[in-house]
């Protein structure tokens, strides 16, 4: 067994509960080492693929291996993984560290080295001195903590988190989005997370598999599944997106051109390789629109940069504006009558003010900005 | 000491008023005045329970030197602690069964379990003497064997009882605990051992003092399951009231009730300060 070898495969992984498949012939790779997320909206089988590596549901056909050894008929108890519950599922009856010394305890481990692993894993979390601590006096962050303690203490080769973050207050989910990072560097364990909240997936994780009605719709880095969604459902679950209808009326190796009747004519500055007239999808990032005031040209000499006259640009009215602090998002009804969101970071203090309800609005993008859709 | 006038009283401040004060002693005088009687003419020197001719101690010497009293007594302790531990473990696994597994004729199981706590005492009485006789139980027995039929027929009508506590508390059960102990190592049975024994324990302790206080008392069908040299206490008093009810009576009474009071605070502050530790999940 090499280092290059992946930590976990699951090969063509079938769950059925009675007629709905849960999970549908999922294959994919986790390696060594990385902080793996599966994401996607509840009810898309994560959670079900998850509680398969754990051992906890039985995959109707197909294989999953953990370090190179297949898992059927492993239960539980004996698989080299340990999992963080969603509700924690911190022993009430239990003090810290007889919680966090639980599994030691079944696997036989000595008092003087239980003590000294217990006393490092809380430290590893930053619970030192809270040993003797009862759950009931701990807050949801801390009875978090005890779990991944009780779950690292025992040195897994893969560590499982089900909605590791779901029931913590923003503040402290930012917070620990950071710390469950560095954790894993920090004990170079690979992370398998599911979760249904994007930044999250995004900010932890070295690579996201997005599941949708369980299948696998997209595995990919957080940039490249952001920049270069591989489908409408990828595109429209990550982030904020507006997707429009168009025929593809060029395709070269080093350009291409959309021609959507509900945004006008999209040029990119690269290939699609897609069928030449076929119906196909634009999507296009609210934040990578720029707002022009009308009349100045300004938009249309900016699309003109990258893009041929008459290319990458738009004009509508201002129906909606959310004021967010960091960014103000709009929503605008362009004169063709599609809607579309753009967003603009306030630079200044001021830029808020720049525009307002039925304010005539023109945009334009740059050419490397909007994503062919095929499906 | 003034009661009233000091501050407003809130809304939900009912106790401060008058006549929910008044109606509260009322309440507890009813439920409590019978047993104050009963346990005031224990100490009451005449041989007839009716007027109060002065104190005395004397009826709890002579109920010590009873050896009726006494053997009635200790085989109504007997049944009870068999009773008791037979209805905790077979209540509890029954509990466990019934939440924890899916099984041909669940449904069923489910309702019949619960049967001996709806069908009159009377019948059950009357059934289990039919059914002793019809199938010869063994009489005249050494002592404790002589109890059997007794202790069965407790157990028959005590452990639903149990189930029914148990299973109250396995719904609140984060099934994610049992999981837990598995993903860490633990086999079947120490996850049964570790997580879900603590979660239900609470409830074992309130069962166990159901079935011990149920099997204490129970009159009719101990009635019906007796034999020549097993009369229980409950038996006992009845058969001796059929001739007056006497101080030593009164007195044996007393002292019954003040050993399942004792035992009932010692139960409930273990469980007190186990339930305070374990009921948060």
């Amino acid at each position: 067994m090499t280092d290059h070898a992946p930590i976990i495969e699951i090969r063509n992984v079938t769950k059925r509960f009675g007629k709905v498949a849960a999970v549908d012939d999922v294959s994919l790779d986790i390696r060594r080492g990385e902080f793996f997320v599966l994401l996607g909206p509840s009810g898309c089988g994560k959670t079900t693929l998850l509680r398969m590596i754990a051992g906890f549901e039985l995959p109707t056909s197909g294989q999953i291996l953990i370090d190179g050894q297949d898992m059927a008929g492993i239960p539980p108890n004996k698989r080299p993984v340990n999992m963080v519950f969603q509700s924690y599922a911190v022993f009430p009856h239990m003090n810290v560290a007889e919680n966090v010394g639980y599994g030691l305890k079944i696997a036989g481990v000595g008092r003087a080295e239980r003590d000294e692993r217990v006393r490092e894993a809380l430290s590893l979390v930053k619970l030192d001195g809270f040993a003797e601590r009862r759950p009931d006096q701990m807050s949801g962050g801390q009875r978090q903590r005890v779990a991944l303690a009780r779950s690292l203490v025992m040195r897994p080769k893969v560590l499982l988190l089900d909605e590791p973050l779901s029931a913590l207050d923003a503040k402290l989910r930012a917070q620990m989005q950071f710390e469950l990072s560095d954790l894993q560097d920090q004990v170079g364990i690979t992370f398998v997370t599911v979760t249904h909240d994007q930044d999250e997936a995004l900010s932890m994780a070295s690579r996201i598999a997005v599941i949708s009605k369980g299948e696998v719709a997209q595995l990919a880095s957080p940039s490249d599944l952001y920049e270069f969604p591989a489908n409408r459902f990828v595109a429209d679950f990550v982030g904020s997106v507006n997707i429009f209808e168009g025929k593809l009326i060029l395709d070269e190796p080093d350009k291409a051109a959309v021609d959507c009747p509900g945004l006008g004519k999209v040029y990119l500055n690269h290939g699609v390789t897609g069928p030449h007239g076929a119906d196909v999808w634009v999507a296009l990032r609210p934040e990578k629109m720029y707002l022009h005031v009308p009349g100045e040209g300004k938009a249309v000499r900016a699309a003109a940069q990258d893009a041929p006259e008459g290319y990458n640009f738009a004009r509508g009215v201002i129906k909606g504006m959310s004021y967010l602090g960091d960014i103000t998002l709009f929503e605008i009804r362009l004169d063709s009558g599609a809607m579309i969101r753009a967003s603009r970071p306030n630079l200044s203090r001021h830029d808020q003010e720049d525009f307002t309800w039925d304010d005539r609005v023109s945009m334009h993008w740059r050419a490397d900005s909007p994503v062919v859709l095929l499906g | 000491m003034p009661l009233f006038a000091r501050t407003a009283r809130a809304p939900l401040e009912y106790t401060r008023t008058l006549w929910m004060r008044g109606w509260v002693g009322a309440v507890m005088l009813f439920l409590y005045l019978p047993l104050i009687v009963l346990m005031a003419f224990s100490f009451n020197d005449s041989k007839r329970n009716v007027v109060w001719r002065g104190f005395t101690t004397k009826y709890y010497a002579k109920a010590w030197e009873n050896d009726q009293l006494w053997g009635a007594m200790v085989n109504s302790l007997t049944i009870a602690a068999f009773a008791t531990i037979f209805s905790l473990i077979i209540g509890s696994l029954a509990a466990v069964m019934l939440w924890r597994f899916r099984f041909p004729l669940k449904g069923a199981v489910d309702g019949t379990i619960s049967l001996p706590i709806i069908v009159p005492e009377i019948c059950l009485g009357v059934a289990f003497l039919v059914f002793f006789s019809t199938i010869g139980w063994p009489t005249g027995l050494v002592w404790p064997f002589n109890l059997g039929a007794i202790i069965i027929a407790h157990i028959t009508f005590c452990f639903p009882f149990v189930a029914m506590v148990v299973r109250a508390r396995l719904a609140t059960f984060n099934r994610e605990q049992e999981e837990a102990a598995k993903d860490l190592g633990a086999g079947e049975w120490q996850a049964f051992r570790d997580v879900l024994i603590p979660h239900i324990k609470p409830a074992l302790v309130s069962g166990a003092l159901l079935a011990f206080t149920l099997s204490l008392d129970d009159f009719v069908i101990t009635f019906f399951t007796s034999t020549p040299g097993t009369d229980t206490f409950p038996v006992l008093v009845y058969s001796l009231v059929k001739r007056g009810v006497t101080p030593d009576i009164n007195a044996a009474s007393t002292i019954l009730i003040l050993l399942t009071v004792a035992l009932t605070a010692v139960a409930l502050k273990l469980q007190g300060a186990k339930a305070l530790a374990g009921t948060h999940s």
